[in-house]
């Protein structure tokens, strides 16, 4: 393999998706797949940039896995157009698509040795025989399988299976490789390890990956960027962070990882300050706020990530900054390096807070236990206003 | 982390947590059942196969005689003779008769098997309402006897037939130099006999490849195309090779009562040169030669059973060569 040592995107930086310039690499320009009455893919536009490795998250029956086969060209959109480093690809076989796939499934040919499964592509390349075979070797060694070349599928075990089935689809050295839940056959330490190998292996080559995951730290790890899904719509395009710190509507702060979301209503707008009234949390809650500042009177949504909540047996003394309510424990889950508290509020609202515990206690010395009475604060940066 | 505390999870199979089974239960589920539902099939092919066979083995090692029955052994070791083997090979119509046997055979194998092949993958790859109607059509023809649809196909080809002269016609307007006449000799051909088989035996095909390819995993197609196969590349690379044991049945299936078929040859076939079937019978019932006849009938049964086994031992071999 030509063996790349620029970062991917180097010409245009490391972040090509914010460069107005910068020329899209695969464009999905307002696709939509309906089958039948059903609408998978509605009206999805999508830019990616070479050398990215982007993330399609969402649930099952979120449109992401058939936005992945139309790119493979399993499924023709019903309408919108794809386009590939500016070659329109819309009506392309997958024969013809210098996209290769590596399935959930992982879908190895049973009848064929792991030599013969990753050179199959190669039969249709202008190579001579020792060029396949140097450039199958070259795979095998990637993925550190030259020792079992000469066996089947069925003798391999899963984590083997997966590395053909990379190296598979690598052969042909595509513009972009799609991947559909790449590591979800994995069993959880396998696919920490293989993760990593993963994003090495994009790295090296320089290929763009676009990976569909249901498994939101799956995407985390892996990705760029992530493209949230649901019904069909994407809802949210950001970096891991941006997904996670600054999600945009209330379905992606939901969606990943664990929040805790309140109706509330603008009080009062200052400089970069926001006053939510929320009847749940008993309080007025300060944000800090940038961008579009909502309207006095709107009807919002705040939401604040478990671990962002600290809690505390003693009142916070009156100097303390940040929001502060207080409450009573109802629920604790100990799970080793943290632990999970869902707290009541006195107006009955259930708060779930997610501390680390930085200190070696036994169990009589936790920071709080069952029907302790507590109080949570938490920072105006950590509170996120969600308006749709 | 959505849960709170991971909720207790019931161990699969562990069924100590459920009221004990009534002693009637257990004694129906007892391992003993098992073995005998498995024994009366076997014992059935005992008694109904393997005993007559071995009469049968006997007989050909007698000699015929003018009585009842119509052989006797030697009342001396070793009691046999080989010689109705060995007469076998004396007279031209018994290898005739096999080599007759083998090639209409083979041949009606071959037709069913193209004929079969892309029926049963369209079957296969049809929606699932489809399917079941398409598989009902394959096997409803034996609702009707078989000696009735063979005398139907005699009806049809015969020289004074309605579709025998209709072909013709159609077949002389747009071929004159090839067909004249107003009828073509079909009856009594090789023709209407590998017709007859393969019209009878295509169930027999179409059933074991349907099995096969209906279980092929697709994503295996779509592996192949997503590497630059085009869809005729994906059958011969993917769906030919993953179906061979499916092929391998449906060809057994096939092949095997087809060469020992007797019906539609004697129905259907040339007189002058018999298949071995009707000679077998010619021996049984024209000549009273009961000995010569078992011979014939031990001797087909090797022709037919020792390829299988030797290709049965390879597989067995294959099977372990790619296991360990």
């Amino acid at each position: 393999m030509d063996v790349d040592t620029k970062p991917p995107g180097s010409e245009s930086g490391d972040k090509p998706w914010l460069d107005q310039k910068a020329k899209p690499f695969i464009r999905i320009d307002g696709v939509t797949k309906k089958f039948g009455e059903f609408t998978a893919v509605d009206n999805v536009s999508l830019d990616i940039f070479k050398g990215e490795l982007f993330a399609l998250l969402g649930g099952s029956g979120c449109g992401k896995t058939t936005l992945l086969r139309m790119l493979a060209g399993f499924e023709t959109p019903t309408a919108g157009r794809l386009f590939l480093d500016g070659q329109d690809m819309t009506e392309l076989p997958p024969y013809e698509r210098p996209a290769n796939m590596m399935f959930q499934s992982y879908a190895l040919f049973p009848h064929m040795t792991v030599e013969k499964n990753v050179g199959y592509g190669l039969k249709h390349e202008a190579l001579t025989d020792a060029q396949r075979k140097d450039r199958v070797k070259e795979l095998l060694d990637l993925v550190q399988l030259t020792p079992l070349a000469g066996r089947k599928p069925h003798q391999l075990s899963g984590g083997q299976r997966q590395r053909v089935a990379l190296a598979r689809a690598l052969a042909k050295r595509p513009k972009v490789l799609l991947l559909d839940e790449p590591l979800g056959a994995l069993d959880k330490k396998l696919r920490e390890q293989t993760q990593f190998e993963l994003i090495n292996i994009q790295y090296k080559l320089g290929v763009t990956f676009i990976v569909v995951t249901h498994d939101q730290e799956e995407a985390m790890t892996l990705a760029t960027r992530i493209a949230v899904m649901d019904r069909g719509l994407i809802r949210q395009i950001g970096t891991p962070t941006e997904i996670y710190e600054f999600p945009r509507t209330r379905f992606v702060a939901d969606f990943i990882g664990s929040i805790n979301i309140f109706d509330g209503e603008v009080k009062s707008v200052a400089k970069n300050k926001v006053t939510v009234a929320a009847p749940a949390l008993g309080a007025d809650v300060i944000v800090e706020h940038t961008g579009t500042m909502p309207a006095p009177g709107a009807k919002v949504s705040i939401a604040v990530r478990p671990e962002k909540i600290a809690i505390e047996r003693k009142e916070p003394g009156a100097d303390a900054t940040g929001n502060t309510i207080a409450g009573k424990v109802i629920d604790l889950g100990y799970f080793g390096k943290d632990s999970l508290y869902r707290v009541k509020l006195p107006s009955g609202t259930m708060v779930r807070v997610n501390a680390v515990n930085s200190r070696r206690a036994d169990e009589n010395e936790r920071v709080a236990v069952w029907e302790d009475n507590v109080w949570l604060t938490f920072a105006p940066s950590s509170v996120i206003i969600l308006t749709e | 982390m959505a849960a709170l505390a991971p909720a207790p999870q019931a161990v699969q199979g562990d069924e100590s947590h459920l009221p004990k089974a009534h002693s009637w239960r257990q004694w129906l589920d007892r391992e003993a059942w098992r073995k005998t539902i498995i024994a009366i099939p076997y014992l059935w092919l005992l008694f109904f196969f393997i005993a007559p066979f071995l009469i049968v083995l006997a007989i050909s090692a007698g000699t015929s005689q003018v009585g009842i029955p119509p052989v006797i052994w030697k009342s001396t070791f070793p009691f046999g003779t080989l010689d109705n083997y060995v007469f076998l090979t004396q007279d031209d119509i018994y290898w005739q008769g096999y080599l007759n046997s083998l090639r209409n055979a083979a041949i009606s194998t071959f037709f069913a098997l193209l004929i079969g092949y892309p029926m049963a993958l369209g079957i296969a790859r049809a929606s699932s309402t489809w399917r079941n109607v398409l598989l009902l059509l394959v096997i409803l023809p034996f609702w009707t006897s078989f000696l009735l649809r063979v005398y139907a196909w005699i009806g049809l080809l015969g020289n004074t037939s309605w579709f025998n002269r209709g072909l013709t016609s159609i077949l002389a307007t747009f071929f004159p130099f090839w067909v004249t006449g107003d009828h073509i000799q079909m009856m009594n051909t090789n023709f209407a006999v590998v017709l007859g088989i393969v019209y009878s035996y295509l169930p027999f095909m179409i059933l074991p490849l349907y099995a096969t390819l209906e279980k092929l995993d697709r994503t295996l197609d779509e592996a192949a195309m997503d590497l630059g196969s085009k869809p005729w590349e994906v059958f011969r690379d993917i769906t030919l090779p993953l179906s061979l044991p499916g092929i391998i049945a449906g060809a057994m299936l096939v092949f095997i009562p087809a060469t020992g078929e007797y019906v539609i040859p004697s129905l259907m076939g040339r007189g002058d040169s018999p298949m071995i079937g009707r000679v077998l019978a010619d021996e049984f019932f024209q000549n009273r030669d009961w000995p010569v006849a078992s011979a014939v009938a031990v001797a087909l049964l090797a022709v037919l059973v020792i390829p299988i086994m030797i290709y049965n031992f390879f597989q067995a071999r294959e099977a372990r060569r790619s296991a360990s």
